[in-house]
């Protein structure tokens, strides 16, 4: 695989940054467990610091992305590309399907990218998820989870966004296969396609930021919870039911599982 | 068109007349999909929502949305353990403040939906459950379906959500730790505090448009 250094500069660097920092963060994590942070955030000083830079490079350069893509592209052709890259990740999600031992839903994730790569032509067409083939949400991170490696340290990665340490860890590969179209040679085409991709994932989340500033108290708070929270459903496949407490009584042992629809 | 806006006004008038005394009666799953249903048919057909009205689509949450809603519970959830340290007088101030944060992010919500569908799945559950969850899955152009989930609870004024549950984790209990904090830091007066004045520069922010 050829890779000259001026394409995709900024993924090889975050790899890269991933690579060397991920044992210096292990390490950091062990010495920061007398600090005085919680214990799932040992780095929060550190990772307030990159969210905020994170969130002013968001609103500089990938949102008036977002927003340009969505005001230039009808509606049908932002389908096209959503379904295009989502097809390209389906065999990795099947392999980490596999080796979460899941073998049927492995299947059906081959079965995707087959139907969907040739009568869907190419992937522009998610026919598959019409022919009850559901399309699963799976990484290397999720599948090390299910082996039993605890997610760690919350870490917020520039430009990337948060991940436990364990995710972080587990990036260089997700980040090799999920995007498998990094494996074409031509580089405009490569640059494209990352452009592309960039800003059919962030359109798809315009208007949740606003939201999430509205509702929060603490933004980088309740974001943490929400990602450390939803990590856990995933790596579960949504099987932890919930529970609610009643703290109008005195008694806290009391907790019901609500009755749910299939 | 013509047709369209006879339907839309046909299902308001219908809403109107037999709305609230039909929404006591109504299964939970059948609850959640006439009042999504009902706020998706206006906000679809209301250019000044759509082009982000704030106080018009708080008019329309309050009517349509807020008497399904537990806040009460939602409060209590949100606060955590230390919901029984707080005085009734607090609990109410604080049920009040939480329920104005929500109403009104929620309903500047509303004002950037496009063109998502909602389908409500069908309930499995028996009928002497006080409690179920009702499922359901908005789907967008090009994009994985989000699952969004309804706790809700019987009470003798027919079903009331207590939680909302976006892609596996629930929006209320996921406040307990800033609110958590909050109360640590400054005192359960000092979190109502900071909810109002939250609510106090939305509200600024909303007549300033």
């Amino acid at each position: 695989m050829k890779r000259p250094h001026s394409e995709t500069v900024m993924t090889v660097k975050i790899i890269g940054f991933v690579k060397t920092s991920g044992p210096i963060l292990a390490a950091a994590a062990l010495l920061a467990g007398c600090a005085n942070t919680p214990p799932e955030d040992p780095f929060e000083h550190y990772n307030r610091a990159m969210f905020s830079f994170n969130e002013k490079l968001d609103a500089v350069v990938a949102k008036p992305v977002a927003k340009a893509y969505v005001a230039v592209t009808p509606s049908p052709v932002r389908a096209w590309v959503g379904n295009f890259f989502g097809n390209l990740n389906d065999p990795w999600v099947g392999l980490n399907n596999l080796l979460q031992g899941k073998p049927a839903d492995a299947l059906s994730d081959m079965m995707r990218f087959l139907v969907n790569s040739t009568m869907g032509i190419g992937g522009l067409l998610d026919i598959a998820t019409e022919a009850r083939l559901p399309k699963h949400d799976e990484d290397f991170g999720q599948t090390l989870g299910v082996w039993g490696f605890h997610g760690g340290p919350y870490v917020m990665l520039p430009f990337l966004g948060p991940r436990t340490l364990r995710d972080a860890l587990a990036l260089p590969l997700d980040a090799t296969f999920d995007d498998s179209w990094r494996f074409v040679s031509d580089i405009a085409v490569r640059n494209t396609l990352t452009a592309l991709q960039l800003a059919s994932e962030r359109a798809r989340l315009l208007g949740f930021e606003r939201t999430l500033d509205e509702a929060t108290l603490d933004k980088y708070r309740y974001s943490r919870d929400f990602y450390l929270q939803q990590r856990q459903f995933k790596i579960h496949d949504g099987n932890p039911p919930l529970e609610y407490e009643d703290f109008d009584l005195d008694d806290d042992s009391r907790t019901e599982t609500p009755g749910e629809t299939p | 068109m013509t047709k369209k806006i006879f339907a839309c006004c046909l299902m308001l008038a219908s809403a109107l007349f037999t709305g609230p005394a039909v929404a006591e009666d109504l299964m939970p799953d059948a609850l959640v999909r006439h009042v999504t249903d009902e706020v998706l048919a206006i906000v679809r057909s209301d250019q000044a929502i759509q082009s982000g009205d704030a106080r018009k689509a708080l008019t329309l949450v309050d009517e349509k949305v807020l008497p399904h809603f537990n806040f009460r519970r939602m409060t209590m959830l949100a606060v955590g353990k230390d919901w029984r340290t707080a005085t009734p007088e607090q609990q109410g101030r604080l049920t009040d403040a939480f329920r104005t944060l929500l109403i009104r992010t929620y309903s500047n919500a509303l004002t950037q939906y496009r063109n998502q569908t909602i389908d409500v799945k069908p309930l499995r559950a028996s009928p002497d459950d006080k409690q179920v969850k009702v499922k359901t899955e908005v789907s967008q152009v090009g994009a994985q379906p989000i699952g969004i989930d309804y706790s809700l609870e019987k009470t003798d004024r027919g079903w009331k959500v207590f939680d909302v549950i976006v892609a596996g984790v629930s929006l209320v209990t996921n406040y307990r730790g800033s609110f958590g904090d909050e109360i640590h830091a400054k005192g359960v007066d000092g979190l109502i505090a900071s909810i109002e004045a939250k609510n106090k520069s939305l509200e600024a922010e909303q007549g300033g448009r």
